[in-house]
């Protein structure tokens, strides 16, 4: 009962944050210089759809009384018309959605499981030369900046060596047939490759950090002593009963890790033309697209409140020793 | 008697003292040797760059020096596609990076301090409300953020220093919070307070200084977040075009082709300079948690 209570009051201080979020989203380009109802009409549409958006936004209306009708749109998905597409945000946004997921996945289980496996390797091999190099190594990869590594892997690999296309995500002219025709054919996967390798260099520092320091925790404790004592093997201690412990941690920071990727997507996205969620926020406040630039910052945020929720909740279910306070 | 000199020694030796620079550790020097550097090349930037970085530069038969391979007609790293030279370039974003970095991250550990020290010492509800708008700063996705002030703000490097100063306060703050929660119970503390000390007093003479070594270390964290979100803000087009930065530099370099020219020259300076710097402060860091946290014994 007590963690049912605890999920809940958790869910709705984070549907607290949603809200708070969206307020200064509304604020913010409410507020901007110029014209207020830059946010929904651009000046080329015709006399009829400014009508219809006027009238659908209340942009005539006083400012709270366009705060209410902003928060009714947005519980029925609603978010304007974009500028350049000239077609529902909800549709345009919802459409990118997928490409940019299979990329922050793809690239984040290659970061977990390569990760997990190096940091509880260097957690045993603790003190070892092999340790002093690559810990400083793993630092450096936190420290570069994703795009850079992008550019670099891209005039490699793309224009040197002519391995991988150098950026999109199918051949012109190719046809897959469906969903999963489309992402597991070779070529689909030929596109994939640099960006979501890109990505996953930069987020396996995480796994592979805290897996090591968890280790190193948990191999002090008294049941792995007890383990030992009990004469069994090397790899049992390690594998079965140590790690296994160390990494529960890791795997809800894979949620948090989550959320921190879709930011890092941005530019990464750019960098090899991935048509997702980031390139399009960048492209629509390039092109002062403001309606598809406040509905991609919108399902972005909610996705990072929406991974914080599942990261809290899976730390309290999965450690039952963490208090509700 | 030491005790003595260090109670004589002046404000500025006591407030270093009270840093507690990891010296003893040698990651820590390697990182603030770094810093060291970068600072001197930033301070002396017209006097190591050959060239002005923004100018365009000819050979001596009067063509346009543009494309040119690392020691090719005496430029160092080369120039770009505009018949700039790289190195001088390179030169110059070490100005814009501390910049940024040391104004950014001296207001993340200014304002997440003194948010983590009025919510830890008052609690109540100030502490509610203060912890609720950390919660609030969790909640937005900082990159996209800044993107999207950019849409709003002239394009200018404050802007990525104004985004931080915004959100990037929740972590330091919670972090100091937690620590003025232990530090308020402690003996000496309750001590001040039957004495007679005011709360501004206990806060400033006793708790502060204190908290000062994790303040430090939530802002050589924060140096690199900064230079690092103001290289992609650049990369991305919403970056000064006034300013030369090394973001600037590598979204030029995209831009113009650098990557199907094989232009290594121009590209990977910038981005190894950013690693660096970034770098140097993670090792200083490390350096600070093995002073702060012993028993992590990393």
């Amino acid at each position: 009962m007590a963690h049912l209570k605890a999920a809940l009051s958790r869910t709705l201080q984070l549907a607290l944050v949603l809200w708070a979020v969206v307020t200064i989203l509304f604020l913010m380009f409410r507020l901007m210089p110029g014209n207020p109802m830059a946010a929904y009409i651009d000046p080329t549409f015709t006399a009829e759809q400014q009508e219809a958006l006027m009238a659908q936004f209340g942009l005539d209306k006083p400012l709270w009384e366009q705060y209410v009708i902003y928060l009714g749109n947005l519980l029925q998905g609603e978010l304007g018309q974009s500028f350049r597409y000239r077609e529902p945000v909800a549709e345009r946004i919802l459409a990118l959605l997928p490409n940019t997921l299979i990329l922050t996945f793809t690239s984040l289980i290659i970061a977990y499981a390569f990760g997990i496996l190096a940091g509880a390797y260097l957690a045993w091999r603790r003190g070892s030369a092999v340790e002093k190099v690559a810990i400083p190594i793993v630092l450096t990869t936190r420290a570069m900046p994703e795009f850079w590594l992008g550019m670099v892997l891209l005039a490699i690999f793309s224009f040197w060596l002519g391995w991988f296309p150098a950026g999109g995500t199918r051949s012109a002219g190719s046809d897959y047939g469906g969903f999963w025709g489309l992402y597991t054919s070779p070529d689909f996967l030929a596109y994939l490759a640099l960006p979501a390798l890109t990505l996953a260099i930069y987020s396996q520092g995480l796994p592979l950090l805290l897996m090591r320091s968890n280790m190193l925790d948990v191999m002090k404790e008294d049941f792995v002593t007890m383990a030992r004592i009990k004469g069994l093997s090397t790899w049992t201690v390690v594998v079965r009963h140590a790690a296994r412990n160390a990494l529960l941690p890791v795997m809800t920071s894979f949620a948090i890790a989550v959320g921190y990727q879709l930011q890092g997507n941005v530019v990464v996205e750019t960098v090899f033309s991935w048509p997702g969620l980031g390139r399009e926020l960048v492209r629509a406040v390039s092109a002062s697209d403001y309606p598809l630039a406040q509905g991609a910052f919108l399902l972005i945020a909610v996705v990072v409140i929406l991974m914080n929720l599942i990261a809290d909740l899976l730390y309290s279910l999965l450690d039952p020793r963490v208090s509700h306070a | 008697m030491p005790e003595l000199a260090i109670a004589r020694s002046g404000l500025p030796t006591r407030l270093f003292r009270s840093l507690r620079l990891p010296l003893n550790d040698r990651f820590a020097v390697f990182g603030l040797l770094i810093y060291l550097v970068f600072v001197v090349t930033a301070l002396f930037a017209d006097q190591i760059a050959p060239y002005d970085p923004t100018e365009i530069l000819y050979t001596e038969d009067y063509d346009l020096a543009a494309d040119m391979r690392p020691g090719q007609e005496g430029f160092i790293l080369g120039t770009t596609s505009l018949g700039r030279d790289v190195f001088s370039q390179l030169v110059y974003g070490t100005r814009s990076a501390l910049l940024i970095g040391v104004t950014a991250a001296f207001m993340v550990a200014l304002i997440g301090s003194l948010v983590g020290l009025v919510s830890g010492y008052f609690g109540g509800w100030t502490d509610a409300v203060l912890m609720r708008l950390a919660d609030i700063a969790f909640g937005i996705p900082f990159l996209p953020f800044v993107i999207v002030l950019a849409a709003f703000l002239e394009p200018s490097i404050w802007n990525v220093v104004l985004a931080m100063a915004l959100v990037l306060w929740r972590d330091t703050a919670r972090v100091i919070r937690s620590q003025v929660l232990t530090l308020r119970s402690r003996g000496y503390v309750d001590a001040a307070r039957v004495a007679g000390s005011s709360d501004a007093k206990i806060i400033l003479r006793h708790i502060a200084p204190n908290i000062l070594p994790l303040s430090f270390l939530y802002g050589s964290i924060a140096i690199g977040w900064a230079i690092l979100t103001e290289a992609s803000i650049s990369f991305l087009g919403f970056g000064d075009p006034e300013s030369i930065s090394w973001g600037y530099m590598l979204q030029d370099a995209f831009a113009s082709q650098a990557l199907a020219k094989q232009a290594y020259y121009w590209f990977v300076p910038p981005g190894l300079c950013i690693i660096l710097v970034v770098s140097a402060g993670f090792f200083i860091t490390r350096g600070y948690e093995n002073i702060l946290f012993p028993k992590l014994g990393r």
